[in-house]
């Protein structure tokens, strides 16, 4: 993976000196809360609910066992023993005093980490695919464009001060497990038909208020010229996008007000002059120097079939369903990829304790050569094990809480931290996803429902993603009493769609009923082979209405 | 500032966060802060709301808390509670990890 060079480490710990200079100065009462703030936020400081909460950014998700323990320590030292992996690929401590968070910070820095555009008005951690590198139809390893977009991003002057937030994400297979339609900016890695590799680029997707699918602004643009591309796209939302008013501040505002022809006419305007001037043709040498990072490391040729990997599954029906459900396959024969469920049931998704923490660590130090991805559906990936390496690995997680069998069925689910944490939140989130879970623990159950992704956000700002969960939960906030509204039939892959509203929003005592009148509904009308999505998409909102409605 | 409490709201009291520690405090009638909701002055009315919070500006300048405001709470048997679902779990922690915040260091 990735390492800083003397650039990366010197602005980190620049930056540590100058976060605790600042943060001396607001306790001596040198500056005042509002002064501070700005400053805070540009350090993924927040205060919410309880307490101070930090957000640590994991470049494109990736995290080497060495990050991952110090996390576990940090966690331990200077919090409350766990942490929250988010949908943005982050991770978010719920309980720093803000006069440990300059030690806190110092202590990440000697693993490479920071915390640094994880929240403010920049452009945001790039996020990406989790089996990057080693899912079979990838067409380049999508970190590499990333950690190009992450240095050319970070503290880029012209971009300190956009007028909201940006968020850019990279898939490099046609299974898009990144969500990119749903970013400000989404970026395919695609090969042209001279068999160059370069970038198909989506332009104004988001969710919160106002769900908007990212318009297709350019099929193709070559190797060289995408941080000029990228550079059109940031000066022409940095001079248009509303700043008068942050609901409408978001770029896929921009891009809906003026359509994506006239955005492209003016991204292609802006490209021209960019080009013009020269200075942002992306040096070879340097991508290559990038690339080597990222290389594939030295497999083993393995027979396609382990003979004690099948022989486990044969005598150990657990493993047989962790298998099932939680690997995938990868490019090299005789190796898997191993998805790691942060869903047990009744748990909060999403939450790993230091010692889970330092158990993961451990467990890809010693089966999938010492690195960890973190997932956008807010689960962890070991991308690399030997197949004969399985049933040791599963037994290990098992031991430790961390065996769940569930990736993509319905108990997988995401949920923000929401009203339980959140100062944003008008509603609960977790508790809702920890009674579903629990509703429909049943793993066979869950196998015969197969694959349903339930989304819960805790407001309209959605960071739990509602609009894109195959069903969607939004809370909401009646008189001070939790209601919470479903939507239907949204996707984030790359059929992405935004869910439709059911109807009337249901309290907490109806929510888990009526997602189980949803999932018999879909039982019932689904044709052989047919998941919800497809379900959904074949027959519309009506039939599910109908039975909700009927019943309440 | 965001809006916490509810117009018309006939009891309120002051809650804030502690600069060094952010956690959950509230004004007390001696203007103290203290970290427990029953421990927290209880104003009548809009003029009494209004002239509570103004309270807050001291420990505000001299950076004990940050972000306070007013919030609306009901008498009940032996004491007084939040109105809305959000200041209960302030006032007691996550409702997903009891062994975590006030409910679990307070008792």
């Amino acid at each position: 993976m990735y390492r800083y060079d003397e650039f990366d480490h010197e602005l980190v710990h620049e930056r540590v000196a100058q976060f605790r200079d600042q943060v001396g100065r607001r306790l001596k009462g040198e500056l005042t809360e509002d002064e501070f703030k700005p400053l805070r936020l540009m350090n993924g400081l927040y205060l919410q609910l309880h307490a101070y909460m930090l957000r640590v950014a994991i470049p494109y998700g990736t995290l080497s066992s060495r990050q991952l323990h110090k996390l576990a320590e940090i966690g331990r030292v200077y919090d409350k023993g766990y942490g929250h992996f988010t949908t943005r690929q982050n991770l978010q401590f719920n309980w720093p005093k803000l006069k440990d968070v300059p030690d806190l910070l110092a202590d990440l820095a000697t693993v490479e980490m920071h915390a640094i555009q994880t929240s403010g008005n920049c452009i945001r951690n790039v996020t990406s695919d989790q089996y990057a590198g080693v899912a079979q139809d990838e067409i380049e390893d999508p970190r590499i464009i990333s950690e190009v977009i992450r240095q050319w991003s970070t503290f880029h002057p012209e971009f300190s001060y956009l007028p909201r937030k940006f968020k850019i994400a990279v898939c490099a297979t046609p299974d898009d497990r990144a969500a990119i339609r749903v970013h400000d900016i989404g970026i395919q890695v695609v090969r042209n038909a001279s068999g160059e590799v370069g970038y198909e680029i989506y332009v104004g997707g988001g969710l919160g208020r106002t769900p908007m699918i990212g318009k297709k602004l350019n099929d193709f643009v070559p190797k060289a010229d995408i941080l000029a591309y990228l550079e059109s796209v940031m000066r022409v939302y940095n001079m248009h996008g509303r700043r008068d008013n942050m609901y409408k501040a978001r770029i896929k505002i921009l891009v809906h007000e003026i359509g994506a022809e006239e955005m492209r006419r003016q991204v292609d305007a802006e490209f021209a002059e960019v080009k013009k001037a020269g200075h942002l043709e992306l040096p070879m040498a340097e991508l290559e120097r990038i690339q080597a990072y990222f290389a594939a490391p030295e497999y083993e040729t393995l027979p396609e079939v382990s003979p004690e990997f099948e022989a486990a599954k044969k005598a150990d029906k657990d493993f047989a369903n962790w298998v099932r459900a939680n690997t995938a396959p990868h490019r090299v024969p005789g190796y898997a990829i191993v998805n790691i469920s942060l869903k047990p049931n009744g748990g909060t998704p999403g939450d790993c304790s230091s010692d889970q923490m330092d158990v993961v660590a451990d467990a890809a130090e010693k089966y999938s050569l010492g690195e960890i991805r973190v997932t956008h559906e807010q689960n962890l990936t070991l991308a690399n094990v030997k197949q004969s390496d399985l049933h040791a690995l599963y037994q290990m997680l098992e031991a430790n809480g961390l065996g769940t069998s569930n990736i993509g069925l319905i108990t997988d689910q995401i949920a923000c931290p929401g009203l339980d944490y959140c100062a944003l939140a008008n509603a609960r989130s977790i508790p809702i996803a920890q009674q579903i879970s629990e509703r429909f623990q049943d793993l066979e159950r869950q196998h015969h429902i197969g694959e349903l992704k339930i989304n819960t956000s805790g407001c309209i700002n959605a960071c739990g993603h509602h609009h894109v969960g195959h069903i969607g939960i939004l809370g909401v906030d009646k008189k001070g009493v939790e209601y919470y509204q479903v939507t239907l039939g949204g996707a984030a892959d790359q059929q992405t769609a935004v869910g439709d509203i059911v109807g009337p929003a249901f309290t907490e005592g109806e929510i888990v009923d009526a997602i189980e009148t949803i999932v018999e509904t879909y039982i019932d009308l689904r044709k052989d082979g047919e998941r919800f999505i497809d379900t959904y998409r074949r027959v519309g909102v009506d039939p599910f209405k109908e039975t909700l409605y009927a019943t309440h | 500032m965001a809006q916490h409490s509810r117009k018309g709201a006939k009891f309120q009291a002051v809650t804030a966060s502690l600069l060094v520690e952010g956690l959950v405090v509230y004004l007390t009638a001696n203007g103290d802060w203290s970290e427990s909701l029953q421990d927290a002055a209880v104003a009548e009315g809009k003029e009494e709301g209004d002239a509570l919070l103004a309270r807050a500006d001291a420990a505000v300048a001299s950076n004990l808390v940050v972000e306070p405001y007013l919030f609306e709470v009901e008498p009940v048997e032996g004491g007084i509670n939040a109105s809305s679902v959000r200041e209960q779990i302030r006032k007691a922690g996550p409702t997903v990890r009891l062994d975590l915040g006030k409910q679990a260091e307070l008792g």
